[in-house]
């Protein structure tokens, strides 16, 4: 089997950009819209008198959205090719659905953010590049739609490539490509466009179906935070004891040497189990059950790593913070439950260093809280240790939620930060 | 560690399972409801969806038995091969069996039966599930349901609250970043798990085949007496009358989808066998539910209606 591994992208932007139109493209030409999807969105477009056949009709699975006629949560989009499967996070673009795209793009691969050609660089743009940087997302494509609308003009592209460079520098994006696409016309998504001879990389769907994100994975940090811990308890299995969980960075191997975390102890992996049988290696993000040569007391929470590449044990953390909750503004010294990999504890936001301004990128440090859909600088000062990386290192051992506990809601998510 | 430059590697070992991604994806789900729930169960239908699932749940705690049981919400309007398919599964599997029962919701006047030959109990289950949550105290529900069948679906999350009357808010839905999932809910209400979100049809399929998984029979190309209805293929059972001009004949069919014998109609086909299925599949062009499922064409919104009160 030669398929390479899933590849899970969001495409930001609104309706105004194309995005649907670019969603409801990729799906038509590579076959994967069904015929009584297809049936069903004529029919609804036809009785509601839109001039043409809406697509967004296809991923507004809500009533208030079909209503609205707008989108206003993440929806899961599924296609395959020959070659690759893909999972769409389809998300919002609009600043008051900023928490529904950060949540798209928290495990995205990859981010597509659409730009007018003939409008370029605008403060959206600004805005889903700058929050695609700070979750991390290992490549964007910068799709400059409607280049029927330009003439197909290589220096119109060219314009907004310079546009884009000028203000992205100071963003941390490492692998960005720039694709001229109509998505209405349906130049350079799946086939080649002619009026676009002068372009010589790839077509969307090819970039997509080509890009390499095995390498994203953190090869070199051990890091398995003990999910479960599986004991049968049966004749046949009676000493067995396997430590379960999802490899968040490294290669774990049998005969490995290991230290446990917080207990500082080591000791050498014993085998990697799988229902299959035995597994010479593991690593991102396979799910497996490890057992150890020592019998240690060894519990959910806890972080498997090698004695000398070990994770931060912090109690004070530094990290920016996007603010979720509809119902609060946050006010530092509220105490919240913090759950970070495997861990979850009890936290308090000890200070808001700055808010950021994320369409201008502006910090204001005179900021006393934050509100809906707003990042922010902050330190917390947790209970018992984390055991964690900086997220810009690796997403799983970096990343955060802070849940209320008197409403139960998921009220932020941070990314761990160990330097400026 | 983002070397664009590195070629792709040939995939091998585990990777070579076209499905590994969301396999680890589902098991890691499973062990993180069993080390935070105190009480779950596994929705059980006999259907592909509930067997995969269910089949997940076992690799995902070998060698230790699964540490929550499986329930069958039965409607009484049964397949009678799917009935004989769970028993053998659960003696097979070594599960343990909780049987929710519609009959009895009717019988303790809980629900009132429809009558006619469009009779069906698909909705009464709803009162029959959240009954059995509440006197069994589940606390953690997994459902089988995808992201890919239906436009409702496609945007709820892996863990979705439920209120203590069982109701879904999608308009309120937690955020779901990253793979940190929140389990906390008060008391008396409980979370509806999904851990088949991110899977398609034809992924079930492939599951199917490269673990060699089995299913009723009903699922392979069979010859069965059946008549046509609203222009899908409905198997001729002792729970769904035919109205007048209805004809019953033999074809060759098979299910895509089985629930209840009243709502899920048959396609006609040839594949006998998991291959040919998934060769079937990969090139359908209508869903499985638009297709088959007599319950999903009440209206656009039939099924985020019906979820908002409780349905699977």
């Amino acid at each position: 089997m030669s398929r390479i591994a899933p590849l899970r992208f969001a495409t930001v932007g609104s309706v105004d950009d194309g995005k649907s139109t670019l969603i409801g493209r990729l799906l038509y030409d590579s076959k994967s819209i069904f015929e009584d999807q297809l049936e069903h969105v004529q029919a609804v477009s036809t009785r509601r008198g839109d001039e043409y056949v809406n697509l967004a009709l296809l991923t507004d699975g809500l009533r208030a959205e079909r209503e609205q006629g707008i989108t206003i949560d993440v929806a899961y989009r599924y296609f395959s090719t020959p070659h690759r499967d893909f999972i769409i996070a389809d998300t919002p673009g609009h600043i008051q659905y900023t928490r529904n795209m950060i949540t798209g793009a928290s495990t995205a691969d990859l981010a597509i953010v659409l730009v007018d050609a003939r409008q370029g660089v605008v403060e959206q743009t600004r805005r889903h590049s700058l929050l695609v940087a700070l979750l991390g997302v290992p490549h964007l494509v910068i799709c400059v739609n409607k280049m029927d609308l330009v003439d197909y003009s290589q220096q119109r592209f060219d314009e907004v490539i310079e546009e884009f460079t000028a203000f992205a520098g100071t963003l941390d994006l490492h692998d960005v490509t720039f694709i001229p696409i109509s998505a209405l016309k349906g130049d350079n998504i799946v086939d080649r466009s002619a009026e676009l001879g002068w372009y010589e990389g790839s077509t969307l769907l090819h970039h997509l179906e080509t890009v390499y994100v095995a390498s994203d994975d953190n090869l070199i940090d051990v890091r398995f935070p003990v999910q479960y811990v599986i004991r049968p308890q049966n004749t046949e299995y009676h000493d067995y004891r396997g430590y379960a969980g999802v490899v968040a960075a490294g290669r774990l191997r049998p005969g490995d040497e290991v230290m446990v975390l917080p207990s500082g102890l080591t000791t050498t992996i014993a085998s990697i189990d799988s229902p299959d049988g035995p597994l010479d290696e593991a690593r991102p993000p396979q799910s497996v059950t490890v057992t150890l040569s020592d019998d240690l007391d060894i519990s959910r929470g806890d972080m498997i790593c090698r004695p000398n590449n070990q994770p931060m044990v912090i109690q004070d953390i530094e990290a920016m913070i996007a603010w979720m909750d509809s119902t609060a503004v946050l006010n530092p010294r509220t105490i919240f439950t913090l759950k970070h990999t495997t861990r979850s504890v009890r936290a308090m936001v000890t200070e808001l260093r700055y808010r950021l301004d994320i369409n201008s990128m502006h910090r204001d440090t005179e900021a006393t809280s934050l509100a809906l859909n707003e990042v922010g600088r902050v330190t917390l000062r947790t209970m018992q240790p984390l055991f964690a990386d900086d997220y810009r290192r690796n997403r799983v051992t970096g990343s955060f939620i802070l849940i209320d506990e008197s409403t139960n809601l998921t009220v932020a998510g941070g990314m761990i930060r160990t330097s400026m | 560690m983002t070397d664009v430059t590195d070629p792709p590697a040939p995939l091998t070992g585990d990777d070579a399972q076209s499905t590994a991604h969301l396999e680890w994806e589902s098991i890691a789900i499973f062990r993180e409801v069993a080390a935070e729930f105190e009480r779950p169960v596994l929705l059980f239908s006999g259907g592909k969806d509930s067997v995969v699932m269910l089949h997940l749940a076992l690799r995902a705690f070998f060698p230790a038995p699964v540490p929550f049981p499986i329930m069958h919400i039965d409607t009484g309007h049964n397949f009678p091969e799917l009935i004989e398919f769970r028993d053998r599964t659960v003696a097979e599997l070594g599960v343990r069996l909780v049987v929710a029962s519609v009959q009895d919701s009717i019988d303790q006047g809980r629900v009132r039966e429809e009558s006619g030959p469009r009779a069906t109990r698909n909705p009464l289950q709803t009162v029959t599930l959240l009954d059995a949550i509440n006197e069994h105290r589940f606390d953690a529900v997994f459902g089988g349901a995808r992201r890919d069948e239906e436009r409702a679906r496609a945007k709820e999350r892996v863990y979705s609250h439920r209120d203590e009357f069982g109701q879904w808010d999608p308009k309120n839905q937690r955020p779901e970043l990253w793979r940190l999932y929140n389990s906390r809910h008060r008391r008396g209400e409980h979370m509806r798990i999904f851990p088949l979100s991110n899977w398609t049809e034809l992924d079930i399929w492939r599951f199917v085949a490269e673990k060699k998984i089995d299913l009723p029979p009903l699922y392979f190309a069979h010859d069965r007496e059946v008549f046509r209805r609203d222009g899908m293929l409905m198997a001729v059972n002792p729970f769904t009358p035919m109205m007048e001009g209805e004809e019953a004949f033999t074809a060759q069919v098979r299910f895509r989808t089985i629930g209840d014998a009243t709502c899920t109609a048959a396609v006609e086909s040839s594949a006998d066998h998991v291959d040919d299925i998934v060769a079937e599949t990969a090139v359908a062009r209508v869903t499985e539910r638009g297709a088959t499922r007599a319950d999903d064409r009440i209206s656009e919104a039939g099924m985020e209606d019906r979820k908002r009160l409780g349905y699977f």
